[in-house]
């Protein structure tokens, strides 16, 4: 259970601490019936390779939807995501096994907004290679 | 084939209503993985001052992607979706999706921008409520991958 943070115990600059996720080729069947998005890149490995990608890829949704998770756990029950945008850089690749890959997320309080809206700037890494840049969050704390 | 620049400013019409279920939400809060109660507990996410179990913030793109589909999916745009990556996705919520929301989600091509081999596909879809309640701003841009 995460501790719910407080607007007036907050500071600029401060680093949140990394989690990271696991994904699977399972969690991207599920991803594809949930969203609806079944593109064959995140499913079908033959016609994945056939269009120039190293393995099945996950939704970059499915990534970001991690990061969304990394703010609200942080964030607390109480508090809203008002603004959520990121840019996709490189594919978080999935491979054939047991374990599949992780996408580690972090982040930074990139700056307290007033009236209890702070600003989160976080990055998404898988295999080394970050999966998302320019992460920015804004959430609105309960009073 | 290459994407067709004239379809740059194009306006698809408002997708049927659809309504948000609390099934949908929990399907949709597995597929991602998270536990939360927000998104399966009526009182859990009443608690938490909301009305009905509550969307993860990602949840618009089920929307978005059900309007926008329509779009990408036009012949005459000449999208090849096996050579597409997502590039970018933002969103602005006005408040959070919830259960029982009857939800319209409206698509506009607003960019088409070649670089090379490669095409940046910018699209925007409003959701909103039946009541006209303005709920979500979705921004995507979306990478057609050079063919060879």
């Amino acid at each position: 259970m995460t501790q719910a943070v407080t607007y007036a115990g907050l500071e600029a600059g401060a680093q949140l601490p990394a989690v990271s996720y696991p994904v699977t080729r399972l969690s991207l069947v599920k991803y594809c019936g949930a969203s609806g998005d079944f593109n064959v890149i995140h499913w079908n490995e033959r016609l994945a390779r056939a269009v120039g990608l190293p393995d099945v890829i996950a939704h970059g949704m499915f990534t970001m939807a991690q990061a969304g998770r990394f703010v609200t756990d942080w964030a607390g029950p109480g508090a809203l995501v008002t603004e959520f945008g990121t840019r996709f850089s490189a594919p978080v690749v999935v491979p054939d096994d047991d374990t599949g890959a992780q996408i580690e997320v972090s982040g930074t309080i990139e700056a307290l907004l007033g009236d209890g809206r702070v600003a989160l700037a976080l990055t998404a890494k898988s295999a080394g290679a970050k999966v998302l840049t320019r992460v920015r969050a804004v959430v609105q704390l309960p009073a | 084939m290459a994407v067709n620049p004239d379809y740059a400013g194009r306006i698809y019409p408002a997708t049927d209503p659809y309504e948000v279920s609390r099934v949908k939400i929990a399907e949709f809060a597995d597929a991602i993985g998270d536990p939360s109660a927000l998104y399966r507990d009526p009182a859990a996410a009443q608690a938490a001052g909301h009305p009905d179990v509550i969307a993860p913030p990602t949840f618009a793109v089920v929307l978005s992607m059900a309007s926008s589909g329509d779009a990408l999916a036009d012949p005459g745009l000449g999208l090849n979706y096996a050579m597409v990556v997502h590039g970018e996705q933002r969103f602005e919520h006005a408040r959070p999706i919830r259960a029982g929301d009857v939800i319209t989600a409206q698509t506009t091509i607003s960019g088409i921008k070649a670089v090379g081999s490669v095409t940046m596909l910018h699209t925007e879809t409003h959701i909103r409520t039946l009541a006209g309640e303005q709920l979500c701003t979705a921004r995507s841009m979306l990478v057609e991958r050079g063919a060879s």
